[in-house]
């Protein structure tokens, strides 16, 4: 909402404020100044003059020589390519040092041997058009003398500043009004408000019209077939004279971001500016029957709105209509069928209040927000139609574009009942933690138009927003001022502020992460169907049913993603695209999995992806590791070739019991390919619930080993085919407790053994809680293993 | 004898202090005391001695014999001394070699200014509470006072599945689910990511982060909500930042607010993070509308509470002096590794 400081001082003279001042007083009482536009700010030193005498160019023929007196002593030289100039006129003159819009400088110069002074000056150049000022010539200089405009010079001397002038010295205030506040998107409303605020007069005349003719009876009738319209009032003007509006209420319409058209339709507006109001007037002759019915609209209707376009309505669209045909879109727009041109002499003014929800969707779904559809669907008040129509009236009858015929039609079938709020104080004292008095209450509530009776506060008819006693409490601390609210801290019963079990566990997975050198990523939880075809999932997978968007921005942000890969490839492709080198990424994903007759199944996946020329797949393995240990999960890795994203020889799942935890490995060529990525990436899916639920209780202390272990190493020949964990598998398996542990140390082929086999080197450690083991104890225990190693795998001592 | 003795001794002494390195000592003690040194073989001719002289010499003996022990006991700490100094010498490094560093992970930035804010408020008693981001219009909306046929519930702002199901548009929809499930006193933070129908650009996303939080408890006031939000920021920011709190709107609060913060790059000089401000617009909140308490069954003329909800993306942008929102989503290790 525009405010043009001028406007407001009709209501409320706070002219001795600075903007900075009004802007801070009205932000802190919840009517926010964003910022101010100044009308003229870019036009300085840019002044009346009077053109003395023209002469020709002596070196130019398009070229003329001005003399002009510009209220100094010695008169200014102009040189000028215009020619709609002559002596006597009354012009504005840019003198030497002056700007002009669009950052233009205007500086002394010589002008083919003549030397000029500064420029006059066109309505373009000063940023105002021909519709701001009817008249005027957009194609020469401006002449403010021109009898064919109404620029007024009185009390404007030679020499004064144009701005003015012009009407181009106002401050223009630029509010955000929050939704609960239609009242506010007004000249009036603000007035109340910074009446309120600064403690000063509001001076609000109820309009007065003389009319005196005529009887409105005779010429209309209204009738309200929905309760979509609470209230719709009418009065009828005759012997319209259709004309530009004079210069104030041009430049009061333009400082508030209207264009001005012509009187009538600038009445309409600048009564929807002053008050609030939205207006609209009709060409009486359009209206069949004498008569407007307010109704709803039929299956497929139509009408050709004021921007020439055909409108398809909804059914029940409110309609404004005649006896025959709709003539407005309630509250959105008027129809073509009833403008107002040129040739209108009788004039209908409709000011009524519509359903808000009704305007908003209406507006809605013919894709047309407009001024007054903006205010409508906040809700307005139905007790502001009546003024804001005699307003229109007065204005009329002020400017003498018609006669308003007596008599006013009013439709308010059912009145709104005014909202009486008991004033608690101790109430609103404890809402706010505020120690106010309740006269103190009552002085602020009164400021803003609340009448008080003894312990009644009767809310004004334009504050609909205010229902129960915590907005009462809201309007009291916003004029108390909320920076004068203690700040306390909360009293009360201690409560605890742990983490839970689950979040820890987020915490634990992140941490070691982290120290493993991944980072973390944040990505759109929507992707497209296409990320599913890139990642290779079958067309038959389940995974594919996912919860879809009806309204998405685009295809490929159109479903809730179901797995967390295709994320994570785009993020390293992104990065491989960059030119980074390498990128150890993680996300602790949420994925999305539809259910029947509930909300979607949420699921956390954590996420790992790998780009780096010196990872391979054991060292995505060894960081699975240290995170499922950091965990304390028991986990086994199984090797699998059913999961297509990844690579069929280097993919493993990782299970905890029976319970699979995710799946790990090379991505398959084809899916990096996909993405862009010319190098190996290495991923893990990890499905957090299950490895939460898959964590072992806290371990307790063991005693620490009292007796020395005994060290075996045993290398054998075996298959190449044979997984070298099989081996190990098997000696743990036949050892029994004694054997504490045993790994692979070396894996070898080539010429020292025969082609097809490998051999094994694996470490043995022998250890005896209660005692020292015998050799001749552990050479038992060895030869056990490397007979079970012969027998299930023909594995030979090398 | 005697004199073999006393040169044997003069020798050793002036050969063992001229020793330089632990091979030479070593050689010097066989040379001397070794079974086949020369004390040994004087003591071989100790048999040729009349039995008179034999204890005499005897002792001599041992007092050389001792004295080139002690001589090569000393030496031999000397040495050693020397000879570690020496190799400590040949260490000696060229300390700005390249590190064979670890890689640490990078904490994304809006995490670790999650993590701080959680951190704090957890420090005043507050539990992390968490919802689906899948919702229904009922806790997204009904339930925060947002009826039907309101703005706040338009298609061109939210993502609908189905006109039961939606993508919520605020982390407010969590304060719905915990009170329904908590009793007071609550105090909860709500962290997660919300969605709205936004065009991705410099500032806006169609997914985005907020912190909300609530508390609900007998004489709750918006002093407390004040004087909360105060110590989150002072504990953020240092403890002369200042917040400052203005009338706003929210279905859900009432009194509602909006919280600026005096500006933590210029402290409220006015600078570019600010645009000349001194004050920097931070979040929004207020009094919990008793509506909302009615709807999750809390009798709000027992209960009083407030909420607040803050963008984690706007904070994180402002901290860090972010201009582009789209670098919080694009996860370039240029960006990352950053913090």
């Amino acid at each position: 909402m525009k405010l043009s400081r001028k406007w407001l001082n009709d209501f409320v003279d706070i002219t001795d404020i600075s903007d900075r001042d009004f802007a801070a007083a009205m932000t802190m009482s919840g009517s926010i100044i964003e910022g101010y536009s100044y009308p003229g700010a870019d036009i300085t030193n840019v002044v009346v003059g009077k053109i003395m005498e023209v002469a020709q160019h002596p070196n130019a023929d398009r070229l003329l020589v001005c003399t002009v007196d510009v209220g100094k002593s010695d008169s200014v030289t102009i040189v000028t390519g215009a020619n709609n100039i002559k002596v006597g006129d009354i012009v504005p003159v840019a003198l030497d040092g002056a700007t002009l819009p669009g950052g233009i400088e205007i500086k002394k110069t010589t002008m083919r041997g003549v030397a000029s002074d500064g420029m006059l000056c066109s309505i373009d150049e000063l940023s105002v058009t021909s519709n701001d000022f009817p008249g005027t010539d957009s194609s020469g200089i401006l002449i403010l003398s021109d009898d064919n405009n109404d620029i007024s010079l009185d009390n404007v001397e030679l020499g004064d500043d144009i701005r003015p002038v012009l009407g181009l010295d106002d401050s223009v205030a630029e509010f955000e009004i929050t939704p609960n506040r239609p009242d506010c998107l007004s000249v009036i409303g603000l007035a109340r408000e910074t009446s309120a605020v600064f403690e000063r007069p509001l001076n609000i005349s109820r309009p007065t019209v003389k009319a005196g003719h005529g009887d409105i009876s005779d010429y209309l009738e209204v009738e309200i077939e929905s309760d979509l319209c609470s209230r719709y009032a009418a009065r009828v003007v005759t012997d319209v004279k259709i004309e530009p509006s004079p210069a104030w209420l041009r430049e009061r319409l333009r400082a508030s971001g209207v264009r001005p058209i012509n009187n009538i339709v600038d009445i309409t507006n600048y009564v929807m500016l002053e008050y609030g109001q939205p207006m609209h007037a009709f060409d009486y002759s359009c209206i069949d029957g004498k008569k407007i019915v307010v109704r709803t609209s039929g299956k497929g209707e139509t009408i050709d709105t004021l921007d020439d376009k055909e409108r398809t309505l909804m059914e029940n669209t409110l309609l404004i209509c005649d006896e025959t045909k709709p003539i407005a879109i309630a509250g959105v727009m008027g129809g073509a069928n009833s403008e107002i041109t040129e040739d209108t002499k009788v004039i209908v003014f409709e000011s009524a209040n519509f359903d808000g929800p009704s305007v908003r969707r209406t507006a809605t779904s013919i894709g047309m927000r407009t001024e007054s559809s903006a205010r409508f669907e906040k809700g307005l008040d139905p007790e502001n139609v009546i003024p804001a129509l005699e307003r229109a009236c007065e204005l009329i009858e002020l400017l003498g574009a018609g006669r308003v015929i007596e008599g006013i039609i009013d439709c308010y079938p059912a009145p709104q009942e005014r909202t009486s709020l008991e004033l608690d104080a101790d109430r609103i004292n404890s809402i706010l933690g505020t120690q106010l008095s309740e006269d103190f209450m009552k002085s602020i509530l009164n400021r803003l138009g609340f009448e008080i009776d003894g312990n009644t506060v009767r809310v004004p008819s334009w504050r609909q927003d205010v229902q129960i006693v915590h907005d009462l409490a809201e309007e009291v601390a916003r004029l108390y001022g909320y920076d004068n609210i203690p700040m306390t801290l909360m009293k009360g019963d201690i409560t605890i502020g742990a983490l839970s079990q689950q979040q820890r566990t987020e915490k634990v997975i992140e941490n070691t992460l982290y120290a493993l050198g991944y980072s973390d990523i944040i990505t759109y939880s929507f992707i497209g169907t296409s990320s599913y075809d890139k990642i290779r999932m079958p067309g038959d997978s389940p995974l594919r049913n996912s919860v879809r968007i009806m309204n998405p921005l685009g295809e490929d942000t159109s479903i809730m993603r179901t797995v967390s890969l295709p994320s994570m490839m785009e993020a390293l492709g992104r990065n491989y695209k960059n030119r980074n080198d390498w990128a150890h990424l993680f996300e602790l994903a949420t994925v999305y999995h539809p259910r029947n007759d509930d909300l979607p199944e949420e699921r956390k996946v954590v996420t790992l992806g790998v780009y780096d020329e010196e990872f391979d797949f054991f060292d995505l393995k060894g960081d699975l590791e240290v995170v499922l240990e950091s965990l304390r999960i028991d986990y086994r890795f199984i090797k699998s070739n059913k999961h297509p994203a990844y690579h069929p020889g280097q993919c493993a799942e990782v299970y905890s019991g029976s319970k699979l935890i995710g799946v790990f490995g090379q991505v398959h060529p084809a899916v990096t390919d996909s993405y862009g990525i010319d190098t190996r990436v290495y991923a893990a899916e990890l499905d957090f619930n299950t490895m939460f639920d898959s964590i072992q209780q806290e371990t307790m202390y063991r005693p620490i080993d009292k007796f020395p272990s005994i060290e075996r190493d045993m290398a054998v020949v075996c298959d190449q085919s044979v997984p070298a964990g099989d081996l190990v598998d098997t000696v743990l398996r036949v050892s029994g407790e004694l054997l504490k542990s045993c790994e692979i140390f070396d894996v070898y082929t080539g010429d020292q053994v025969p082609k097809g086999k490998k051999s094994v080197a694996l470490s043995l450690i022998y250890r005896h809680a209660d005692r020292t083991l015998t050799d001749a104890e552990v050479d038992d225990l060895f030869n056990l293993s490397l007979s079970a190693l012969g027998k299930e795998f023909g594995a030979v001592l090398r | 004898m005697r004199e073999k003795l006393e040169s044997l001794k003069v020798s050793a002494e002036e050969a063992l202090s001229r020793a330089s390195d632990s091979r030479e000592l070593e050689s010097l003690r066989v040379r001397y005391l070794g079974k086949k040194g020369e004390l040994t073989a004087i003591l071989k001719q100790m048999g040729s001695l009349a039995p008179e002289e034999r204890p005499v010499m005897g002792a001599l003996a041992n007092d050389v014999r001792n004295r080139i022990e002690e001589m090569l006991g000393k030496r031999s700490v000397e040495i050693e001394a020397l000879e570690l100094e020496k190799k400590l010498q040949d260490e000696d490094l060229d300390i700005t070699l390249p590190s064979k560093r670890k890689v640490l992970g990078h904490k994304h930035p809006m995490n670790i200014l999650q993590d701080e804010i959680v951190e704090i408020f957890r420090s005043m008693g507050f539990v992390v509470a968490e919802g689906p981001e899948i919702e229904t219009p009922y806790y997204n909306f009904t339930a925060l006072n947002t009826p039907e046929g309101h703005p706040a519930r338009d298609v061109q702002d939210t993502f609908y599945f189905s006109d039961d199901l939606l993508l919520r548009t605020q982390t407010s929809s969590v304060q719905i689910r915990a009170m329904e499930n908590m009793s007071p006193p609550i105090r909860l933070i709500a962290p997660g990511r919300v969605y709205r129908k936004d065009d991705v650009d410099a500032t806006h996303s169609p997914m985005f982060h907020q912190i909300e939080g609530l508390v609900v408890d007998k004489n709750i006031t918006m002093g407390d909500l004040k004087g909360t939000l105060d110590t989150l920021f002072k504990e953020l920011y240092g403890k002369d930042i200042k917040t400052r709190f203005r009338p706003h709107h929210f279905p859900f609060t009432e009194p509602s607010a909006e919280m600026d913060l005096s500006c933590f790059a210029c402290r409220g000089q006015g600078c570019r993070v600010c645009k000349g401000e001194g004050w920097i617009e931070m979040l929004g909140c207020g009094v919990v509308h008793p509506r909302v308490l009615e709807y999750c069954n809390i009798d709000p003329t027992v209960y009083t509470g407030f909420a607040f909800g803050l963008g984690t993306e706007r904070m994180t942008m402002l901290r860090y002096e972010i201009e582009d929102m789209r670098l919080l989503f694009e996860n370039d290790m240029r960006f990352l590794s950053q913090f």
